[in-house]
Order: C-alpha cells, then structure tokens, then sequence
C-alpha cells in the first residue's frame, strides 16, 4: 500500500521535453487514470514511475522511499503492458510465476498464489497453455494475473484495453474496478480512451504536450473544465466550441456568432455581462442542444435556427451535425426526432449550461454545470 | 483470408495452373542443372576406377552394372579420411559453439545494455567484417607460433572464432534487437537479471537465429581450407577433410574414383545437416525481416 508522488518532474529525450515539471500525488488505494492523446507525455510518466525511464530533474516517491535510481525490481510496483508483454516460450503457469521464481518463493506458496491468481481472473482452465494458443481477452487476463501475483504495492496499466474488441472492453472495464475494489491497491492507468477515464477512475489527470491540465473527479473534470482541452477532451462526442461578441440585447445579453444568434438566459446574463462587446470562446456539450420538439423540463430555451447538414441515428440517440451560419455544432437529441438532413430548423441551446474561454489562452473563465 | 479467396474455382485453378506453369517448369529446370554435379560426382564415386576412366558417369546406369564401395574403403582407411573427417569435427564443433556462445553474449549487450559507446562499438564489429582474411594470416600466425599453439587444435578454434564473430554478432545482434522490448521490461521488473533475461527470455525467444548461425558457422567451418592449412599444417593426425583432399588431389591428380569418393565424404555430414535442419535455415534468413 502506497501513496505515489511525482515532485517537479521533467524528462527530456535529447531536446525534446515529455514531461515538464509534472507534480501530482496519487494517493493510497486510489485508481488514479492519466489520460490525453497520443504524445503526451502519459506513458512516459508511467515509465517513469517504473523506473524504465530515467527522470531528466525532479522526483518520484513511492511512499516515503525516493525511488529515482531505485531499479524497476525493487520499487514494488507490477505492470500490465498494452502489448500484454506474456512470454511466449512459457505456460500460463510459468509466465505467472515468473516473478515469483525469480523471487526464490517456495514452490507451495507459489503454487497457491498462482492458482489464486488465475481465479480471480478466470484462467485457472487455461494453465498449460502457451500465450499463442489464447485469445486477446483471455491473454490480457493472464497478463492481469501475473501482475497480481506479487501483491505489489502500486500496479501500473499502460493501455491494457486497447488491443480488445468493443465489447469485451466494455466488459473488463468493470473487472478491472472490481479488481481495484477487491485489491485495495494504488492503481495507476494510462489511456488515451477519456470513456475509460470517466468510467474507472477515482480521479483523472488530463496531460497536453508533456504538461498535466487538470486532475480532479471525472464528473469536476467533465462540469468544470478550466480550459478549452479539458474541455474537449473530455465528454464523447466532444464539446461544441464557437467565438461570438457578448452583446447588449434590450433587457438580456445576446451572444452574436458567424451569421447566428442566441440569447443567454437572465441567471448567467450577469457573469457574461462582464465580457460585453468581447469576443469570447464558447462551449456547449452535445447533449445541451435540443430538438424543439423533445426539451427537457426545467430549462431556458434559447431557440437557434440552424440548417441540419448530417443525421446519425444511434438507435437510443441521434447526432445532428448542424450548421448555425458558419458555425458548425454538432447535437445529441432524442431518438424520436423528426428532423432530417438538408432541412432548417429551429434548435434549443441549454445556455444556462454554457462554458465560457479566454479566446487567446483557453483558459476557462466561467462554467455553468454543476 | 475470407472463404471465398480460398475457394477457388475449377476455371481459376485452370489460368492458375498454366500461368505458373512455364515458371515452375523453370525453377524444376534450375534446380536439376544445379544437382548435375553433385549427382555426377555421386554416382561416380560407386564407380571402378577402370569405368571411370574410360566412361561417362550417366553410363552407369546401363547395363552391366558396375557399382562398387572399394573407393569409399580406400578412401577412409588407406587415405585417412576417417581420421580427416574426425578431425574436421574436432575443428568445426567447438569453433562453432564458441563463435555462437561469445556472439550470443556480445549481441545481447549491444542490444539491450546500456554501455557508453555502444553503437560505436558495434559499428567497430560489423566494420571487421571487410577485413580480408589474408591480411591478418601472417601476424596471427607469429602470434600463435610465440604462444606455442601452431599445429594445435586450439589455434584453429581460435582463429575460426575470432573470424566468425564480426557476422554472428551482427546477425545475433539484429534478431535480438526486434525482440519486444515490453517482454525484456516486463522481465526486468518482475525481478529478473541481465544474466536471467539472457538465458530465460531472449535464448528460448532467439532459437531460430541462433539455429541459422550454427548452421552457417558449422558449414563454413567444415569446408574450411585456407584457415586450418595456415595454422594446423598438412600433418594428417590435425588434418581436417578440406586438407587431405586437396592433398590427395596433388597426389592423386588423375584419381578420380578416390576423389570422387572422398569429396562425397566430405558432403556428407553438411548434407544432412542442412536437411535434417532446413526449417530452421530458411527461418533464420528471415530472421527479423517478418515478425509474427
């Protein structure tokens, strides 16, 4: 059991920096997921925290123990690969007990752990088996198992799901928290899927380019992004982004974007007010714009008209790609809707829900979900 | 592959077969051109000096048949090939295991430790390769004659090891290195030393490679001339196969059912290998060029 801590953290490959001045404290037991796209950064920290890496400046602690040049052997720590990493020359038997062997455990204990192990996660059938004669699901739960096994303080997952079918990522996304529930252990998860951020993580930190943009409770990062790539990032299908000129409209405020308009509801009016005659970022989630036909109860409709370009029917949803003038904003509406590609119509923006950004920086300015 | 690309009809087997006859026609062709010698010199070698001297070998085969194993009786006890052909494996065994021992050791460090100037170094090993074997006869040989090790076996492992590395490390080294580099880390972290990676995870994982070059080694070590003639010496009690037929060729210039019978001695051995092993052969060509 340990709490994990990344202090001014930097790694640089030459000239290229991957990781700048990362500080981030996973605490003990949690299920902490580092998440952005490809390239940044996330990986490297894992590694890092591995001791496959090296760190450039700065340190990491696992526990009290500054681990830096602590080799990978002795950090108490177990990693699944995204390649699974099972050796393919070994028995499930012998590649879970590898580590164990390795470990002069007696054979007994061994054994026992083992076929524990392999329990837990399903494959005690499959022990005389070689990792070639395995599926891909069943691979990755070997892979889980030998982790397990040694009963290691922090467990590392570098993208264990990537290499499964839809489904069957769905499926482990639960074992995988219930392993985490039945543990009690520090899980660090790297992903570039935000869908397996938002669904198995205590917290989440989101990384750019080396550098992590928030960490909070994946419902605080999906309510309250503090800038435009939280924002985008997280939350599928993304958030709708538009510039528009904050305008005076008689008693209300009006946002005035490429060729549309639409009015901000009186209990936002007063934050918005203060960027009058501004040109702001705004951004909408997907599931903030109606079909007028089906607007929930309980929130001020801000009608729009936009010209329907795609529909995409998800059978308990439909996505409308819109155009509002220039303005492309892409809508998540009931499935009932009667609204067809090619057609104008007239849409509702929960504005009360609205996020505003600094145009420049991104930086978020006001959010409205709570 | 879907079902429909495997099943394929009577009339596509038809264009199949008659576009790729005329090619498979050709290879066949090749092949048995190349095989000609090598069958001539087979069948000569069951053949009384008498026949052939005054035939062709394809006459063999009509009658009266004249076969005979007298040559092959000759050639391993009178002519000592016996003790040439033991010599040779005394030669070619340890030289290649040595060869492939150091490389394996050396193709695991250029790979995956961490030494300053690694790369140079390795460039440094592939880089022997250019160096011809004749430029380094002359020094060698004063150095194994200081160290008293002319005319012994332990020259020739010696100099056969020293010449085979700058390949076998090269070799070794390029199969070790598209290993997945997780299945190496994974190792590491679990508790496993450089010495445990290298006998647990990259030896089982390298089979192919390490069969190829034992293989190569082996074949070039047993058709070996100018090496074991330099540092061993025409002495028939160190002679290896190689040597005493070239001698016998000077001796015995116009021999042929001794020749004949001696080369197809010295055939032997390689010729099973290499059917015995193949699966391994090919694999090892390929060695990195595909990876499953």
């Amino acid at each position: 059991m340990a709490e994990v801590r990344f202090e001014h953290v930097t790694k640089r490959f030459g000239d290229f920096t991957a990781l700048r001045d990362f500080d981030l404290v996973i605490e003990d037991r949690e299920f902490l997921v580092l998440v952005g796209p490809s390239g940044c950064g996330k990986s490297t920290a894992l590694r890092m925290l591995a001791g496959l890496e090296s760190v450039t400046e700065g340190s990491i602690f696992i526990g009290e123990r500054r681990v830096n040049s602590v080799p990978p052997k002795d950090r108490d720590i177990a990693m699944v690969f995204q390649s699974y990493a099972l050796y393919p020359h070994m028995t499930v038997y012998d590649n879970i007990a590898f580590g164990l062997k390795l470990r002069k455990t007696p054979k007994a204990e061994i054994d026992g752990k083992v076929r524990m192990a392999a329990e837990v996660l399903g494959v005690d059938t499959l022990l005389d088996r070689k990792p070639g004669q395995l599926s891909g699901g069943q691979r990755q739960r070997v892979a889980v198992a030998r982790a397990i096994v040694r009963e290691p303080a922090v467990f590392l997952l570098d993208e264990p799901l990537s290499n499964l079918d839809a489904k069957l990522r769905v499926h482990t996304r639960a074992e995988i928290s219930k392993l985490h529930e039945r543990l009690g252990t520090t899980f660090v998860y790297v992903t570039h899927d935000q869908v397996e951020a938002m669904t198995m993580a205590d917290r989440i930190a989101v990384m750019n380019e080396g550098v992590i943009q928030q960490v909070g409770s994946p419902q605080a990062l999906y309510d309250h992004p503090v800038n435009t790539f939280v924002a985008g990032f997280i939350g599928s299908p993304a958030m709708n982004f538009f510039e528009a000129t904050v305008a005076e409209n008689g008693a209300g405020v009006s946002l005035e974007g490429e060729g549309f308009m639409v009015d901000v509801p009186d209990d936002r009016a007063g934050e918005v007010r203060s960027f009058l005659g501004r040109r702001m970022t705004f951004g909408v989630r997907p599931e903030n714009i109606h079909d007028t036909a089906f607007v929930p109860s309980g929130i001020t409709a801000a009608p729009t008209r936009v010209t329907v370009d795609v529909t995409e029917p998800m059978g308990n949803e439909v996505f409308l790609h819109l155009m509002a003038g220039e303005t492309k904003l892409l809508a998540r509406v009931d499935p009932r809707t009667r609204v067809a590609a090619g057609e104008e119509v007239e849409v509702v923006i929960d504005m009360e829900r609205m996020h505003v950004f600094d145009p420049g920086t991104g930086v978020a300015l006001t959010s409205g979900e709570e | 592959m879907s079902r429909e690309t495997v099943a394929l009809t009577r009339s596509e087997r038809m264009v199949r077969a008659v576009s790729r006859g005329p090619l498979h026609a050709a290879i066949i062709a090749i092949c048995l051109l190349w095989m000609l010698p090598s069958l001539g010199l087979f069948v000569s070698s069951f053949r009384p000096r008498d026949a052939i001297a005054s035939s062709g070998w394809w006459t063999a085969f009509t009658t009266p048949f004249e076969f005979t194993l007298a040559n092959y009786e000759q050639v391993l006890s009178a002519q000592g090939m016996g003790q040439s052909f033991l010599n040779s494996l005394t030669i070619a065994l340890p030289a290649t295991v040595f060869t492939v021992v150091v490389a394996a050791f050396a193709a695991y460090a250029f790979s995956w430790m961490e030494i300053p100037g690694r790369d140079i170094l390795f460039l440094v090993v592939v880089g022997l390769l250019v160096v011809p074997i004749q430029l380094t006869l002359i020094p060698v040989l004063r150095m194994f004659a200081s160290a008293g090790l002319t005319g012994t076996f332990p020259a020739v492992w010696l100099a056969h090891t020293a010449y085979g590395l700058p390949f076998a490390v090269f070799l070794l080294r390029n199969f070790f290195v598209a290993l997945p580099k997780d299945l190496l880390e994974s190792a590491f972290l679990e508790g496993a030393s450089h010495l445990r990676v290298f006998f647990r995870i990259v030896m089982p994982l390298s089979v192919p490679a390490i069969a190829a070059l034992s293989i190569f080694q082996f074949l070039w070590l047993w058709n070996d001339l100018l090496v074991a003639l330099v540092y061993l010496g025409g002495f028939r009690s160190v002679a290896p196969m190689t040597v005493t037929i070239s001698n016998l060729v000077s001796s015995f210039g116009s021999e042929w059912h001794l020749l004949t019978a001696a080369a197809f001695v010295s055939m032997v051995l390689p010729l099973a290998i290499f059917f015995a092993l193949q699966r391994y052969f090919v694999e090892g060509i390929l060695a990195g060029a595909v990876k499953g």
